[in-house]
This record gives C-alpha cells, structure tokens and sequence, in this order.
C-alpha cells in the first residue's frame, strides 16, 4: 500500500509505460481512454481495494468493474505491475487466443472481475454486484469506471436509479470526464450538460476533482466510503490520452488511434 | 392451477433452501405471480422497476457474485428488448441468470401486437449458449424448475401464465434436453411446443378419423433441440409437421428444418405464425385468426403425408 506523492506518481508512469507497450505491440488501440484512467486505476490497485493478486477470485474481494470495457489494457498494465499475471502476457494483447481482449473478459483474465464492453452495461452489472455483497454482507466495497460518452446510454441511468433506491453505500463509481467521445467533444456529439448536477438529483453522493490528482482521489474516496445509505460517483476531471504530448493533441482522435515503434518508443521517453 | 401460481410457489419452495435462488422482477410481479415472495425474502426478490436492460445486467451481475438470478417480465421484454444485454451480459459472460417470459406469442390476448412475441425464440436461438424452454403443462413446470436451477447456464423460460390443460401425471420424469414422445404413431410426426400441444392432439384425433396415425412429440426444449428423438421419429413416419406459437420463422420450424435437412431429408409442413404481427383478440379467437388450430394441424399433416408419395 502506497500512500506519497512520488510513489504514486512513479507507479502512475510505470501503469502508463505498460499500457502503451501493451498497446504499442500490435500499434494500435483504444490509448485515449486508457490514459486517462491510469490515476484512479494506480489509487484503486495500490490504496484502496483489498485484492490478492495471488488469488484473484477470494471471497469478499473489492471490485472493480471497468464498464467503459474498451479501457482493458490500463485495467491489464495496473493487475499486471500488481503481480496478477506476468507482464510478458501484456504483448499478448488482441493476439489470437490471448487472454487479453481489447475488452475486459471475466472469464479470462485474472483480476478482472466482469466482462465488459457493450457500454452502459457493467455498470448495470456493477449494482447487480453491490446488490449482492449487501445480501451477503461481506464488506466489500464495489468500484466501477463509466465514461462520459457511456453515459449518454440509457442504461445507466435505468442503474443509476435503482442503486440510489436500494441505497448502494458499497457502490464508489467514477466517470472518466474527459469530455471527448469518437465522433468528437462531448459537448458538440450530445452534450452531458451539468453532469454532477444530474447524478445528484438520482440520489448520489457527488464529488467531482481533478483526475490525475493521486491525493484528490484517495481522500474522494475515503470520503465516498464515509457516506451512508447513497452510492456515490466521482467525476474525475481527466485529459483523454493524459501523459503523453503527443496523444493528448490527438483529441478526439486518440480514442482509438494507431502507434508506430517510433512514436512508442518517444511516448516511453516522456514517461521517463 | 395457473402456470404462475406453480412457478410462483416453486420459486418460494426452491429459495427456501437455496439462498441462491434471486428473484427480480420488471413492474410485472402481479401479472407473473411473484409479488408475494418479497414478503418472505425482502433482500432476494425484488422489482427494478421499468428497466428490462437494467434488470438483465443487475441479474448478470449478481450471478457474477455466487447468485442464481430469475428474471421475469413479459415474453417480448424479457426478450428482444433486451437482447444486447442477454447476449453480452449473460450469455457472452457466462453467467447463469434464468430468464422467465410470460404470455408467449398470441397469448397476450387483449395487450395486442405490442406484447406478443413473435420472434423471442428467434432472437434467443441465435445466442450461442442459449437454452430455450417451453413448459407444457403445470406439472412439467413444476418437475422443470429444480433442473433449471441445477443447469448451470443461462436458460429462456417461455411461460403461458394461465391454466393449461394437463398432459402429464405426477409420476412424469422430466429431463430438460430430452423431448417428450406423448403418442406413438407410424405415419406423420407431429412435434409441437406450448400451447399447440394440446391442438396437436387434437389434430391426432382427427387424422385417426381418416385413418393417419400421427406420432406427437411435446419439443418443451426448443435449443438445443433433441435432434435424435426427432430424427427417430422420421425415420419412421417419414414426414413432420410443426407446431408453435411463434413465428414459423426462427422457432420451431427452423430449429426442425435444420435438424431433418442436414440428417434426414422428409417432407415439412409447418403451422405457426406467418412472418406477421399480432393483434388484439382473445385467445380462441386468436388461434383462428392465425391458424394456430387442431384442425389446421390436420390438414398440414395430411399434405406431409400426400407429399411422401
């Protein structure tokens, strides 16, 4: 468990460099949207989820479920710099027959905790989970990771509704806020308009901060696990592609872009 | 009994002692015969409210977490309108929610076209993993519940709430992946499913009338279908006719067709819905309208017959 500034930020760089050598192995993928999580990603994994790379399916376990399932190769670099599995496996990414798909599969790699991808539904999956912790009374504090363009599905608000009704205080969501989606800014596709403002009228506990702030996050959440009888979400203010120039000037673009051995290779340098 | 209230009590019974057993329902619980449960379980039976997608991937993810989730709501909700999230959150996923649809084809009655499920084998058929069950009667419903919770997969229940007449005995053993041979015959094989069972025996009837002795199969297991029962059948009558409440397209017809052309190649005729919408009506009157009858049967057994010459 980590708990100052530069070990975060040394841990946060190394999650970057591996997921964009993940990536970088093929030379192409969704870098964007993993960039951006890679903050949160390093808090959960070395803070504040009580896992056990050794036995990833333990009774009781914290989870995370990566509803926007297009970020599973930051979600494979953090269990991977963890110790769920080796960190040669992350070459394998989108290979035949990996155990590592673009997007995240239960069934196949370790550590991760639902499949994922059609967006909108891990989400909905998500509450299904804190739903069935609280039956079990085990404890466990349930995380998932939506992001702002997921959010324009239905579904999550069709989940958003039931989880501030059953009054899901296991429930610590976070919207990746990088206000970018495929086809554009958030705000010209379809605009989420106050966002934190909508989630508190579904009965949330809301926070919003700055999602690339190690500290930020870890006291957002410590103060989520506080709160009782709401679920709460976190609006991380996040740079799409965050890390890397030039990723970042790539927009919209950096959703799902391609990366040359060079570029990599640079990108690895201004990780350093 | 009405199939719902079986379904209902089975439920209470089952959850009695298995604490896996969820139950969640979609503004629906009254119609399907559940709302009574929460009473007893206040924490594994419960309503999501309108929000069929939701419901599915909560469920997924509550089987994620060791539960054994039924979901309910009608046949067309249950089904088509949540199709992404079946095929995604839990079939793709491997996790073992039970969907319950009620009110199959026509027998939404006065709900009309809106609420009647054509096309929900169709849709679920082409799921890999999906297993599709139709119960016939009460008892059926009854022996099937515990084998359902057993399988460990995810299963389509495509449930006619009312009474139904009874085609079994108490002493009928059920296997969920082997078709029921409810009359022994030689010359045209009958292989029915829900409701037209019952017409289909009918229609027995009336062949034996003009000397055809048909041969009736209860198909309550749509996928995967029991191709050697089938095919066992036709090698002896050398002729079938099908019979659903469904469109004739991507139900039973198909899931026949696919098994007889590829192994045994006898003459098909088929009695279902013909590629149209439903309407309003009740269900005698229905059952005309669309030729869902024993004596539409009949005739299409006498044409697979004629066509064997």
């Amino acid at each position: 468990m980590i708990m100052d500034k530069a070990s975060f930020e040394e841990k946060s760089k190394e999650i970057r460099r591996l997921t964009l050598e993940c990536i970088g192995n093929l030379g192409v993928g969704h870098i964007g949207g993993c960039l951006s999580i890679v903050d949160v990603l390093t808090v959960l994994y070395y803070s504040q989820m009580n896992v056990d790379p050794a036995n990833p399916k333990m009774e009781g376990r914290d989870r995370l479920i990566m509803s926007k399932g297009h970020a599973g190769p930051a979600l494979y670099a953090t269990l991977a710099s963890r110790g769920f599995f080796p960190k040669d496996e992350l070459y394998t990414l989108n290979r035949l027959g990996t155990n590592l798909p673009s997007h995240c599969d239960m069934n196949k790699t370790p550590g991760v905790d639902m499949t994922t991808g059609a967006l909108g539904q891990g989400f909905s999956c998500a509450v299904g989970i804190a739903i069935g912790s609280k039956i079990k009374k085990d404890g466990a504090y349930i995380y998932t990771i939506i992001g702002d363009g997921e959010s324009q599905e239905g579904q999550i608000w069709e989940a958003a509704m039931l989880a501030a009704h059953k009054k899901l205080d296991n429930l610590i969501a976070f919207t990746d806020y990088n206000k970018l989606q495929i086809d554009g800014p958030t705000d010209e596709v379809n605009s989420l308009s106050d966002l934190p403002a909508k989630w508190e009228s579904f009965g949330w506990h809301v926070q919003r901060i700055d999602g690339h702030d190690h500290f930020a996050i870890n006291e957002a959440i410590e103060k989520a696990k506080k709160t009782e009888g709401k679920p709460s979400m976190i609006i991380l203010d996040t740079i799409k592609g965050k890390g890397v120039s030039f990723i970042e000037a790539a927009g919209a673009g950096n959703h799902n872009m391609p990366i040359t051995k060079e570029q990599l290779e640079a990108a690895l340098q201004e990780l350093e | 009994m009405e199939m719902r209230a079986v379904f209902g009590s089975e439920l209470d019974r089952m959850m009695e002692s298995d604490e896996r057993i969820v139950v969640i329902d979609s503004d629906l619980s009254k119609a399907n015969g559940t709302l009574f449960l929460r009473n007893k379980y206040p924490e594994r039976a419960f309503d999501v409210g309108v929000a069929e997608q939701n419901m599915a991937s909560v469920a997924a993810g509550l089987a994620s977490y060791g539960f054994i989730p039924f979901i309910t709501s009608f046949c067309p909700f249950a089904t088509r309108r949540i199709c992404d999230q079946i095929a995604i959150s839990i079939a793709y996923a491997k996790q073992n929610v039970k969907i319950v649809g009620t009110d199959p084809g026509i027998s939404a009655e006065l709900n009309g076209g809106t609420h009647m499920s054509m096309e929900d084998i169709g849709v679920i058929r082409s799921i890999p993993s999906m297993v599709i069950f139709e119960p016939v009667d009460a008892v059926q419903l009854k022996k099937s519940m515990p084998k359902i919770v057993e399988y460990d997969g995810p299963v389509y229940i495509r449930l006619f709430r009312k009474a139904q007449p009874q085609i079994f005995n108490d002493d009928y053993e059920f296997d969920l992946f082997k078709a029921d041979v409810i009359q022994e015959g030689k010359d045209v094989t009958i292989a029915a499913s829900g409701i037209m069972l019952s017409e289909s025996l009918k229609a027995g009837e009336l062949l034996r009338q003009k000397g055809i002795n048909a041969e009736i199969i209860n198909v309550h297991t749509i996928k995967p279908i029991d191709s050697d029962t089938i095919l066992k059948s036709v090698a002896k009558t050398g002729c079938i006719v099908t019979a659903e409440n469904h469109n004739i397209i991507g139900g039973l017809r198909s899931a026949v067709a696919e098994v007889i052309c590829e192994k045994c190649q006898v003459p098909l005729r088929s009695v279902g819905v013909e590629d149209i919408f439903g309407e309003v009506g009740t269900l005698e009157e229905l059952k005309i309208r669309f030729g869902l009858t024993a004596e539409n049967v009949a005739a299409k057994a006498l044409e697979a017959v004629e066509a064997k010459k």
